[in-house]
Parts: C-alpha cells; structure tokens; sequence
C-alpha cells in the first residue's frame, strides 16, 4: 500500500488514511474524560439514595440526562464521532434516531408513558 | 502488499471496513432499543415477586427482598467505564508505536499490551460482577422463567453479557498478534475497529444502568 494511502503522524497521534481525518485527542484528553464520566456516574448513584430527589418529579429526567450526558461523551470523544467522518456520524446517528422514536413509540403504545404525562 | 497494511478502500475514499463496523453498530444500537423497550414495556407489570425495587411477601408468607444489588453494579458500570479509558489508551499506544519514548511515563503510556491486558482483565471483571449477579437473583428466586421482569432483565443483560464475551475475546486475539508480531500503525485500524465495538458496549451499558438499574 502507498503512503499516499495510509499515513499515521506518530508524533501528534493524528492518522490520515486516504480522505478520512482524524484528529484524535491527546492522553491528557482521555484521562480527563474518564475523570468526566467517573464525577457523572458518582452523581447518577448519589441521587438514587436521596429519598425526596427519587419521589420527586426531577429524578427521572435528571438521571435520563446524565445518562445520555455520559452515552454522547464516550462517543464522542472515546469513538472519535467528533472527529471522525460525517458518514461514520451518519450510520451511527441515523439508526440511533430512528430506534430511539420506536423506543418513545412503544412506551406510549403501551401506555407507560401516558402514566406520567397523560390526563390526570 | 503486506497483510497488515492491507486497507480496502471504497468509492468514498473511507476504509471498508470502518464503513462497515459503523453500520453494524446502527443496527446493534436497533437491537439493545428493541431490547431495551420490552424491559421497559413490561417494567411494573410482574404479578408476582421478586421485584426490582420493592420487597415482597408471597401469598405463602415468604419474604423477598428488593432483588437488584445497586452498590455492586455501581462497581461494575466503574470496571465497564475504565475498561473504555484502557481501550483508547492500547489505540493510542499502537498508533504512536514509533514514537521513541524517553520517560518510563511514556513507555506506560506506550505500551499496547499493558492496556489491552487492562482492557480485557477489566472486561472479564464486569463479567465476574454479572456471573455473581445472575446466581445471586436465582439463589433469591428470581429465574427467567419467574416473571416479567425476570424473563426481560436477563434476556437484555444476557445479551450485553454475551457481547462483553465477544468484546474479550476479540481484544485476546490482539493480544496473541501483538505478541506474535508487534501492534504497530499499520494495524492501527484494526485495532481502532475492535475499540469501536468495546465502546459500544460500554455506552450500551451506560443506557442500561441508568433505565434499569437507578430509575424506580
């Protein structure tokens, strides 16, 4: 294969294969985002055991954002998703779009949604 | 054309490969949703115990307790977490393989078969976690075959368990190349493939924590 092709800049990590950039990030970068997501799950679990946050109306969305929080920093950052290709973005985020749409479709076809956001 | 160096490029100018593990992620991410949806579906409707969140007492007078153990989990989404932090740490290992390292900081920080080994002891920890988990539910009476719940949370965790397997395997065999041959920037795709697929698991098990195991 040529070098045209394929090229890893070793000195930045930065690896250019024919058309497709990445521009990854540095150690100090991938220590700081596990640090990130260390902080967001010690939180998740610290609200479990808050008797008042988990009956009020808070804790379902509060949990639901940091989940999706931590779910777009791996990709992002751990998948390079940021970095990467649009059409890798593409095939990810599409899929991910359309399950997600079925998911609420679902929970309100079978009326486990209507409970918390329907008539009262 | 050497095997390492092999790429297979497409009219797009991306690597086939890459193209193609990012589709089949689409389409586990489809999988887990529909997975995910019947737990959720049937999340409350169990007729009879145990339950996740709430004890009960069986028309026979028997007591169970709330069946999901949160303090161990909460250690086995951290082993999950780090296994992800250990997986770009191999990446970036192999892909700078020909950078001279000076420090002994840096010949951590370079050495592939150190994170790789991180990677898959701390997957076959999760795995631990989840062996104890699942035999510790049947030893307080909750089978498969026990109720709703039971039949949705073992097929769903069941199936990322059995992915987590795969994912270990798949580091194993890099590990038996990088001792055969040595890891180097030629094999920095492949090995960015297998990543993808490990950290893939892990954001499917940061959905799975928060929708099964925190949310009463």
């Amino acid at each position: 294969m040529s070098n045209e092709q394929s090229h890893i800049d070793a000195a930045t990590g930065e690896a250019h294969v024919s058309g497709e950039v990445h521009h990854h990030p540095q150690w100090s970068t991938y220590w700081k985002v596990a640090l990130i997501l260390l902080i967001i799950t010690v939180g998740e679990v610290w609200a479990y055991y808050i008797p008042s946050f988990v009956a009020s109306r808070a804790f379902v969305p509060t949990l639901l954002a940091m989940s999706a929080l931590k779910f777009a920093i791996v990709v992002m950052f751990y998948m390079h998703l940021r970095y990467d290709h649009k059409l890798f973005r593409a095939l990810f985020t599409g899929p991910l779009l359309v399950a997600a749409i079925t998911l609420v479709a679902l929970l309100f076809l079978f009326g486990q949604l209507t409970a918390h956001f329907g008539p009262r | 054309m050497s095997a390492p160096a092999a790429h297979h490029y497409t009219s797009t100018g991306l690597d086939s490969r890459k193209i193609a593990i990012w589709a089949f992620i689409g389409s586990e991410c489809m999988l887990f949703v529909s997975l995910i949806s019947t737990y959720l579906i049937y999340k409350g409707r169990s007729i009879v115990g145990p339950f996740p969140h709430e004890a009960w007492v069986s028309p026979s007078g028997e007591h169970f307790n709330a069946i999901l153990n949160i303090p161990v989990t909460s250690a086995s989404t951290f082993v999950l977490l780090m296994s992800s932090l250990f997986m770009v740490l191999a990446l970036a290992a192999v892909q700078n393989k020909n950078v001279p390292k000076r420090t002994r900081g840096e010949r951590i920080l370079g050495s592939s078969k150190l994170w790789l080994w991180a990677t898959a002891i701390a997957g076959t920890t999760f795995l631990g976690f989840q062996a104890f988990e699942f035999t510790s539910f049947v030893h307080e009476g909750l089978s498969i075959k026990t109720n709703l719940f039971g039949s949705s949370f073992f097929t769903l965790t069941g199936f990322h368990g059995a992915h987590v397997t795969a994912g270990v395997i798949w580091l194993l065999t890099l590990l038996a190349i990088d001792y055969r041959r040595g890891l180097g920037p030629n094999d920095a795709l492949n090995v960015d493939i297998a990543a993808l697929y490990w950290h893939f698991v892990d954001v499917v098990w940061i959905a799975i924590f928060t929708l099964v195991y925190l949310i009463k």
